[in-house]
C-alpha cells in the first residue's frame, strides 16, 4: 500500500508541475470574464447562466485534464521507457496502476476544489452587487450550498473518464486512447438512449447489441445534475449514492483491465 | 549455493511487420551462468540481443521460451529486484523532478524512510561524481549526466546484483574511467555485474569472464584469457641498432618498420624462436628495447565471429 501512495505522490507531483496550473488559471479568468460581461449585459438578471456556466467548464476542464493526463501518465512512461526505471523497483505492475491512478485522480480532486473556490467566489460577488430586489427574484440563493452536490457528481464522472483513459493507456497509442475515451465520453452521456433504441427495434439481434453495449459502456448521464441545483429543483440523496456506487465499481471494473492488460505487457 | 544469474534456453520473439507479423528471433536460446562475484561482460555487436536479455532479466520483458532466474529466484520476482539495481540503455528519468528527487523517490520504493533516504541519494550521487547539477532539473541533463543518474540510482540499494546495459555510452572519457573504477570498487565489495557492451576495451579492463553474443545466439563465452590465450600471433621486437646491421633485420622479421625514435619494430612469425633471434641481434651489437607477445585482441575474435556468423547467413539464405 506504502508503495501504491509513494507512487500516487509522483504523479501527483508530476501532473501539478505539467500544465494542470495553467488550466486552472484559465478556467479562473474565463469564469471571472463571463461573469463581468454577463452581469454587465444583464444587471445581475441572470445568474442562472453563470452558475450553469461554471459547472459547465469544470466539466470540460476537468475531461480535459482527466484525458490528457490520465492518457499521458502511463503511455508517456512507457514511450520514453521511464517505465523501466520504475519496473525495475520492488513495484508490481499493479501498484504501479493503481498508484498512477490514486495520483491522477487526487490531481482531479485538488484542481475541481480550486475551481470550486473560484465559482464560489464569483457567485458571492454577484450576490454582494446585486439589489435586494434582484435576490428575491432567484429561485435559489446565490451560494447555495447545493451546487456541490453537482460538483462531487462531476468528480465522480471524472474518476470513471479517469479510469477509461487509464485503462486505454495501458495498450493503445496516446492518441488512440485519447480519442477512445472521447469516444466513450459522449456515448456515456447518449447511453441511456440505447435503452429505447433497443424497446423500438424489432430485430432481435440488433436489440440484443444494444442492451449488451447499455450495459457495457459508462452511462454518465446520471452524474448529470447541473440543471437540477441550478434551478433549485430536488436531487435524491440515494440518486447521488447510487450514481457514486455505479462510479465505484465501474472504476474497480476498469482498473481491474487495466491491471491485467498491463500485466502481459513486453516494454520493448 | 546457486548462480547469481541463470538463464536456460532464454528466448525471445518479436513480432515484426504490420500487416503480415513474423517472428524476429532476437534471443536464441541463451543458456548462460553468471556466479556470485563475478564482473561479466555481455559483448556483441549492436542488435546482437543484449538488451533484450537485460529486459527478460528484468522481465520488462516476457521470454517466448526458456527461463531466467536471479539469486535462486524466477526474474520478475519483487523480492528479488529489492536486491536488484539495473541501468536501462539510454536511460530517460522524468524532466520535472531534479536528480535529488527522483532518487529519492526510488530510494522510497526500496523501502527507505526518513533521514536514510537522504543520506543514501547523497551517498550515490557523490558516488557517481554529480556536483552541485543534483538540484537541478532531470530536463537539463546531458546525456552523460543522465547516465550517471541512472548509475545512481541502480546503486540506490546496494544491490547484490547488477545489471548494466551500456554503462559507458555517452560518458567522455572521464566518466568512463570513473565508471570503470565504480565497477571495480563494486566488484571488490563483492557485488556480481552484468554489464552489456559493444566496445571491447571496457571489457578487457573489468571482466572477470565475458559472453559473446551475435545475432541473438551465445557464440562463446569464459574468461577472456580462455577466449583469446588460443592463438598467439607474433612477437613485436624493438631494437635500436647501426645502420650495416639495419640493413640486415629484413632475414629476421616478417616486417621491419622505422619508429620515429630512431628504433627499429620488427614483426616476428609466432613460431620464430625470439629467445634465438634476440640472441643473434645482441650478439651483433643491436640493443634491445623491448619485446612483446602479439596476442588475439578481443577486436580481433569479435571481427572474425561476427564476419564468421554473418557470412553464414548471408550463404543460407542464398542457398
Ligand atoms: N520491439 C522490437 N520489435 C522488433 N524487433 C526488435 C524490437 N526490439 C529489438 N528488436 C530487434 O532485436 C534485435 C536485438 O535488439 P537489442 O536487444 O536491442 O540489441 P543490442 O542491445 O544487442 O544492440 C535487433 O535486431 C532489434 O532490431
Ligand atoms: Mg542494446
Amino acid at each position: 500500500m506504502r508503495t501504491i501512495w509513494i507512487v500516487a505522490g509522483a504523479a501527483f507531483k508530476e501532473s501539478v508541475r505539467d500544465r494542470v496550473p495553467y488550466t486552472m488559471v484559465v478556467f479562473a479568468v474565463l469564469m471571472m470574464a463571463a461573469s463581468y460581461l454577463i452581469s454587465e449585459l444583464t444587471a445581475g438578471q441572470d445568474l442562472k447562466i453563470i452558475k450553469d456556466l461554471g459547472l459547465a467548464a469544470m466539466s470540460v476542464f476537468g475531461l480535459v485534464i482527466a484525458v490528457f493526463i490520465g492518457i499521458g501518465l502511463v503511455s508517456k512512461e512507457v514511450e520514453r521507457k521511464s517505465v523501466f526505471g520504475l519496473l525495475t523497483k520492488p513495484v508490481t505492475r499493479a501498484q504501479f496502476i493503481l498508484g498512477k491512478y490514486l495520483g491522477l485522480v487526487t490531481t482531479l480532486a485538488v484542481n475541481l476544489s480550486v475551481m470550486t473556490v473560484a465559482y464560489y467566489g464569483v457567485l458571492f460577488y454577484m450576490n454582494g452587487m446585486a439589489t435586494e430586489a434582484m435576490r428575491a427574484g432567484w429561485p435559489v440563493p446565490a451560494t447555495d450550498p447545493r451546487l456541490l452536490v453537482a460538483v462531487v457528481l462531476i468528480m465522480g464522472e471524472l474518476a470513471v473518464v479517469t479510469a477509461i483513459a487509464l485503462m486505454f493507456s495501458t495498450f493503445s497509442s496516446p492518441l488512440l486512447s485519447a480519442m477512445l475515451t472521447l469516444g466513450l465520453w459522449v456515448s456515456g452521456h447518449f447511453n441511456g438512449d440505447l435503452r429505447q433504441f433497443e424497446q423500438v427495434v424489432d430485430q432481435p439481434a440488433v436489440a440484443w447489441i444494444a442492451r449488451g453495449l447499455y450495459y457495457v459502456l459508462p452511462n454518465l448521464a446520471p452524474f448529470n445534475v447541473k440543471a437540477e441545483v441550478v434551478y433549485g429543483m430536488p436531487v435524491s440523496a440515494s440518486h447521488v449514492g447510487f450514481t457514486l456506487l455505479y462510479a465505484l465499481t465501474y472504476i474497480a471494473a476498469l482498473l481491474v483491465a487495466a491491471v491485467a492488460i498491463f500485466r502481459r505487457r513486453d516494454f520493448r | 549455493m546457486s548462480a547469481a544469474i541463470e538463464t536456460e534456453g532464454l528466448t525471445k520473439d518479436f513480432s515484426v511487420g504490420f500487416w503480415r507479423p513474423r517472428p524476429y528471433r532476437a534471443l536464441d536460446h541463451l543458456t548462460l551462468k553468471v556466479e556470485a562475484g563475478e564482473v561479466f561482460g555481455f559483448l556483441g555487436p549492436n542488435g546482437a540481443g543484449k538488451s533484450t536479455t537485460l529486459k527478460l532479466l528484468m522481465q520488462l520483458l516476457y521470454p517466448t521460451s526458456g527461463e531466467a532466474r536471479i539469486l535462486g529466484r524466477p526474474a520478475g520476482d519483487a523480492a528479488v529486484r529489492q536486491r536488484v539495481g539495473f541501468l536501462a540503455e539510454n536511460p530517460y528519468y522524468y524532466d520535472y523532478l531534479t536528480a535529488e528527487e527522483l532518487l529519492a523517490y526510488f530510494a522510497r520504493l526500496f523501502g527507505f524512510r526518513g533521514a536514510d533516504v537522504d543520506t543514501r541519494v547523497a551517498r550515490v550521487l557523490d558516488e557517481v561524481g554529480i556536483g552541485k547539477e543534483r538540484r537541478l532539473r532531470l530536463r537539463r541533463f546531458s546525456k552523460g549526466m543522465t547516465q550517471r543518474v541512472g548509475l545512481a540510482q541502480a546503486l540506490l540499494n546496494d544491490p547484490e546484483v547488477l545489471f548494466l546495459d551500456e554503462p559507458m555510452s555517452g560518458l567522455d572519457p572521464l566518466g568512463r574511467r570513473h565508471v570503470r573504477d565504480l565497477i571495480l570498487g563494486l566488484r571488490a565489495k563483492g557485488c556480481t555485474v552484468f554489464f552489456s557492451s559493444h566496445i571491447l576495451s571496457d571489457a578487457e579492463t573489468l571482466c572477470s569472464r565475458v559472453g559473446v553474443l551475435v545475432q541473438g545466439k551465445l557464440v562463446a563465452s569464459g574468461p577472456l584469457s580462455e577466449i583469446l590465450a588460443f592463438e598467439l600471433k607474433g612477437w613485436e621486437v624493438v631494437v635500436a641498432c647501426g645502420p650495416q646491421l639495419h640493413a640486415e633485420l629484413a632475414t629476421f622479421a616478417r616486417t621491419v618498420t622505422p619508429l620515429s625514435d630512431g628504433h627499429v619494430l620488427l614483426h616476428l612469425a609466432p613460431d620464430a624462436e625470439p629467445d634465438r633471434v634476440v640472441g643473434e641481434l645482441t650478439r651483433r651489437g643491436a640493443h634491445i628495447v623491448s619485446i612483446n607477445p602479439v596476442r588475439e585482441t578481443l577486436e580481433d575474435y569479435f571481427v572474425q565471429v561476427v564476419g564468421a556468423t554473418a557470412g553464414r547467413d548471408t550463404s543460407g539464405a542464398g542457398a
